[in-house]
């Protein structure tokens, strides 16, 4: 139920277009229903939890690494969805008023955020919860980043995304080491059993670091300010109620069995104390209120996080207590600056004045939200902040309550909270008085909107929150219990309620009350203070000076690596390849046996021609001799796969090599007769080196890598899998069309592309080039011509035997082409031979009598040949799915043909084709074909017939005589007109 | 199991080749290079099938003395999409000429420009520096 409701959150989220068309600004209330599910949910099971039960939900995800979607519902977990699940309910509620118009992006958005953020504190399986946690950044880096136009967004859209993303690596790591220390990835499991020693020290700490910079704690802090651009809810949301506090609950997830390992203490109270300093510091100089709220969160979280990482009982009690207080008021908080800011038109207190006599209703609930963070009685604000108060100075007995800090340490902490405190209240007197307040030199400020009832709900009932919250010591006392009870450290707390009597604690709020009051009342003073304070290098700086050194240094490194040129990037990768496969191999200490010299002579004989063709092509100049030279070692290749035992291969590279040398050679007739003539360059002694060295490498490398294999190959079993699950005798060709099929049926994909590459670098705009008129020819023909379009060549170009032969030869071709696609299952042969056979037949018909004959023999798109083998075989792939098989399952089937089986002929009775052994993969096959086919008519239609009309139309380049350069076609046409 | 030093030799003679064409600036050369290293690379497959056998035909030959099919099968579909890639590149080549009336490979432009970024010690477009601290504003859509 669990993951359909977060999955659910997901899909409304992806369909928020929809809704705003829809519903308007009402799809906020919509969406807000899902949230309100959860919540709802969630109330329903708080019976037992609250006793100490967990609600599981398991469903299997990656088993092969032991992944799962386990949600585990534990109280900590509870809390966190309540706040997630209620405080969204109330944010989307309240957005239906903020948005004039509904923004479908912030809209889905904000609701697949609830859902992720359901998913991050009810994740059980960490490689879950990190998935959740990276998505609730990705999030809110969308939210801040909403207006995209704008500089300063982006920027603090890319620092908050960056800040937070290396957190989570580093937790990433701590994640993956626990996984590995502990075998499982389950937080309770891994809480269950603490691994022990320095790597499991070293992963919590990683983890930790991960929640600090979530949580903006100092250093980290300076993120969540810059966050302040997204729009209003949605910092109250993710950036002072949720989001932020994922890094508390990790902090108190891990706190009961980790809080004890080395420096995890000491960090967090150190940061946790500077933090809420340094936040409060800063806020008291903040003139927007909305700035001010979110140095008060830097401030707030600091001190939460010191609290519930510290690991004692009574801290566990404080931290949840000032969790849930500071959700309750700073959301209040925020919504208020909506609502001032979308009444007003401006969150600037120097600018507001006299707000609480017009809007006395929102005064009155922002105060008891403002009264509840500075901790006035009788609010929950005081309530948490008295227990955690009676916590730290618990710290400062013997032992410092099973902790280990020194008194000193502890007596510090202690002032360092209650300096925290006293800012906390100022800065509190401060915005209520900024916002609500009247000032004597301004002019009050007009209300352009006045806020309506339900703009007004959610904030109020918050801010009720705050009251009513601070008379339930004794039940959350009870709540709290079972999670302060999986806490082993430290004395057991004191119920949490308003008076306790006259204890320190009372002593210290009231002086931090006292305090704060008096550095309200003397602000000028302080803002005069403040402003002496010369400019430390901050955080901020450092995060900037360290993106700038980044982009200098990839500036640097790309202008090193990449110098423009094709051959020096083509060297050094090479080089590369060199040095690494070379020097393994200078550096292995024993290489195995021997190798073999040769398998039979003939082997040798082939091989030493072939290497001749390879070298004289270094030192050929001219083209056509170039790609009759490639032309043997072609050749050569396919004799030495037909040695090896390889007969489909051989008969492949034939074809294609025939095929090639054809289509090439189309091309080089309107290309100059010799390559670029360059003088001799001293680079061509490094290159020369550099291929030595790679040849060298190779050699050495794949004699070495040959000889020292022991596994047993991977198509071991195929000689009798081929037979049974493939229906076929020949192996090769069943390796294609079913064992390795996904792979051939990209291999396809790659030829439609290159085909279609082909055809449109050559024909610019349409594959089929005036093809119509071709038509017309073939209708006047009566004179016994061999070949129909043989009449439109000029007679001189004709050659009568030729087009004998290829009358005759044609249907023979495309007969054995047939013969090869159908045999191929069993002998050599199959769709790739066969398309080549039929495909070569085309060319023959083309370079008898030209293009029309061509369109004779082929009257069809090649498009169309192309797109339909694609789907040929991408259906037959389906075909056995869609009968309850699995996608490429081949099937067969026998037929007999009794007519056939026994045919009377004048050598004997001979049985022809009677008994047919039909298997499904040859409709894939039939597919390869059908491509491979309608490669080779776009190659030849678009190389052969395409440059035809180009050199008709004079558009092709042309040679200078005795020059390796050639006319441009643009060139060579104006130089026609004029 | 061992190797055959013939064919690695021959592998290695016909990559070098290709190497050494691979870096001249003729698209043409470019491509002979391409044609004859595939060829070299298509040989290692074979080194890696192991001892020359019978075609692996079922009921023609002996399974045992069959040589190894499953590199065959890769070496198949890899002539195919070479020749479709190679008529790619000698396509482009035309263009070239038709265009320039050469099918040299020139120097890329942009990096040209990084590289001239990188003497002046600068940093890329797409670095923003910009401090948002106190530019924390939202606009409500009103």
């Amino acid at each position: 139920m669990l993951i359909g409701l977060i999955a659910l959150h997901f899909v409304v989220g992806a369909m928020a277009s929809l809704w705003a068309r829809w519903l308007g600004r009402n799809a906020f209330l919509l969406a807000a229903l899902l949230p309100l599910g959860g919540l709802v949910g969630l109330v329903v099971e708080a019976g037992p939890i609250l006793a100490g039960a967990t609600y599981v939900e398991t469903f299997s995800w990656i088993p092969a690494l032991g992944v799962s979607l386990t949600f585990r519902i534990g109280l900590l977990q509870w809390l966190l969805g309540l706040l997630v699940t209620g405080i969204g309910t109330i944010v989307l509620i309240y957005c239906r008023w903020y948005f004039s118009r509904p923004p479908a992006r912030t809209l889905g958005l904000l609701v697949a955020f609830a859902g992720a953020m359901l998913g991050l504190v009810s994740a059980d399986d960490l490689v879950v919860l990190y998935v959740f946690w990276e998505l609730t950044t990705v999030f809110s880096y969308l939210m801040i980043g909403h207006d995209s136009s704008r500089r300063a967004n982006r920027a603090a859209a890319t620092t908050a995304l960056i800040v937070t993303t290396t957190g989570g690596l580093a937790m990433l790591v701590g994640i993956v080491t626990f996984g590995i220390l502990a075998g499982t990835y389950s937080l309770s499991g891994i809480l269950a059993a603490p691994p022990h020693g320095l790597a499991a020290t070293a992963a919590a700490l990683l983890m930790l670091a991960g929640a600090l910079s979530k949580s903006a704690l100092a250093p980290f802090h300076f993120w969540l300010p810059g966050a302040m651009a997204a729009p209003t809810p949605v910092s109250a949301y993710l950036h002072a109620a949720t989001m932020v506090k994922a890094g508390v609950y990790l902090a108190a997830a891990m706190a009961p069995a980790f809080a004890s390992v080395p420096l995890w203490r000491p960090v967090i109270a150190i940061l946790g104390a500077a933090t809420m300093i340094l936040g409060g510091w800063r806020a008291l100089r903040q003139d927007d209120l909305k700035l001010l709220l979110a140095y008060g969160t830097v401030s707030q979280l600091g001190f939460i996080m010191l609290l519930v990482g510290l690991g004692t009982q009574a801290a566990a009690q404080a931290g949840l207590a000032m969790l849930l207080a500071h959700a309750l008021f700073k959301a209040t908080l925020f919504l208020s600056v909506g609502v001032i800011d979308h009444s007003t038109g401006t969150r600037d207190l120097t600018k507001l004045s006299g707000l609480a006599r017009r809007m006395p209703v929102l005064a009155v609930i922002a105060g008891l939200a403002a009264a509840s963070m500075a901790g006035i009685p009788p609010l929950f604000g005081f309530l948490s902040k008295e227990a955690a108060l009676d916590t730290l100075i618990k710290l400062i007995g013997s032992g410092g309550d099973g902790t280990g800090f020194l008194p000193a340490a502890a007596v510090l902490l202690v002032a360092a909270v209650v300096v925290g405190s006293m800012l906390t209240v100022a800065y509190s007197l401060r915005w209520w008085w900024g916002a609500f307040g009247t000032r004597r030199r301004v002019e009050p400020t007009p209300v352009a909107h006045t806020p309506t009832v339900g703009f007004l709900a959610g904030p109020a009932l918050l801010g009720l929150g705050c009251l009513v919250m601070g008379f339930s010591g004794a039940p959350l006392t009870d709540a709290l219990s079972a999670y302060v009870a999986t806490v082993h450290t430290g004395e057991h707390p004191h119920a949490l309620a308003l008076w306790h009597g006259f204890t320190p604690p009372l002593a210290l709020s009231a002086l931090a009350l006292l305090g704060g009051a008096v550095l309200f009342w003397q602000r000028d003073g302080v803002a005069r203070v403040q402003g002496t304070f010369p400019h430390m290098p901050a955080a901020n700086d450092f995060y900037r000076t360290t993106m700038r050194l980044l982009d200098a240094v990839a500036v640097e490194v790309t202008a090193r690596v990449q110098r423009g040129s094709l051959a020096s990037s083509i060297g050094m990768i090479l080089s590369v390849f060199i040095v690494l496969v070379g020097g393994t191999l200078i550096l292995m200490p024993t290489w195995p046996v021997l190798p073999v010299a040769y398998d039979n002579l003939a082997q040798v004989a082939v091989a030493v021609v072939t290497c001749l063709a390879a070298i004289s092509l270094v030192t050929v100049r001219g083209r056509i001799r170039a790609i009759l030279t490639v032309g043997v070692t072609g050749y050569g290749t396919a004799l030495l796969f037909l040695l090896h035992g390889a007969p489909d291969l051989a008969l492949t590279q034939v074809l294609i090599e025939t095929a090639s040398l054809l289509v090439f050679l189309m091309v080089m007739r309107t290309l100059p007769k010799y390559f670029t003539d360059r003088p001799l360059h001293s680079s061509r002694w490094w290159r020369m080196l550099l291929a030595i060295g790679v040849g060298v490498t190779v050699t050495a490398s794949i004699l070495v890598s040959a000889g020292s294999r022991e596994a047993t190959p991977a198509s071991a079993g195929l000689e009798t899998a081929a037979y049974e699950f493939g229906y076929g005798k020949n192996i090769v060709n069943v390796i294609l069309v079913d064992t390795r099929a996904w792979d051939t049926l990209g291999e396809i994909s790659v030829l439609v592309i290159a085909a279609t590459g082909v055809a449109s670098l050559i024909f610019l705009r349409s594959r089929v080039p005036g093809r119509r008129p071709t038509r017309a020819t073939t209708t006047n023909q009566s004179n016994g011509a061999w070949l129909r379009a043989s009449q439109s060549l000029h007679p001189a170009a004709r050659s009568l035997i030729f087009e004998v032969v290829t009358r005759l030869l044609f249907g023979v071709m495309i007969l054995v082409s047939i013969y090869l696609l159908i045999a191929g299952h069993n002998l050599p042969g199959g769709g790739f031979a066969g398309g080549l056979v039929a495909g070569l037949a085309l060319v023959v018909r083309y370079l008898a009598a030209g293009a029309k004959e061509l369109d004779e023999a082929a009257p069809i798109d090649a498009g169309r040949v192309l797109g339909i083998g694609l789907f040929i075989g991408a259906g037959s792939a389906m075909l056995p799915w869609a009968f309850g098989g699995r996608i490429f399952q081949s099937f067969d089937i026998h037929l007999s043909i009794p007519a056939l089986t026994a045919v009377e002929t004048p050598w004997g009775v001979v049985n022809l084709f009677g008994d047919l052994h039909l298997v499904s993969s040859t409709v894939f096959d039939i597919g390869v074909y059908l491509v491979v086919l309608g490669m080779m008519l776009d190659l030849v239609r678009s190389l052969g017939a395409g440059i035809d009309q180009q050199a008709e139309e004079e558009r092709t380049p042309m040679p200078r005589p005795e020059s390796t350069t050639a006319l441009p076609a643009t060139a060579r046409r104006s130089g026609g007109a004029r | 199991m061992t190797g055959n030093v013939t064919l690695a030799i021959v592998a290695g003679v016909l990559i070098a080749a290709g190497v050494y064409l691979l870096t001249e600036r003729s698209l043409t050369r470019i491509l002979v290079g391409v044609l004859v290293m595939s060829n070299g690379v298509n040989i290692l497959f074979l080194i890696a099938a192991g001892r020359a056998g019978d075609p692996p035909l079922l009921g023609l030959f002996n399974p045992d003395t069959m040589a190894d099919p499953l590199p065959m099968a890769m070496v198949l579909t890899a002539i195919v999409i070479t020749m479709a890639v190679s008529a790619f590149v000698v396509t482009v080549a035309y263009r070239s000429f038709q265009l320039n009336g050469h099918d040299e490979v020139s120097d890329d432009i942009e990096d040209r420009r990084i590289r001239e970024l990188a003497e002046r010690d600068d940093v890329s477009d797409s670095f923003e520096d910009i401090s948002f601290s106190d530019t924390g504003e939202d606009r409500v859509s009103e």
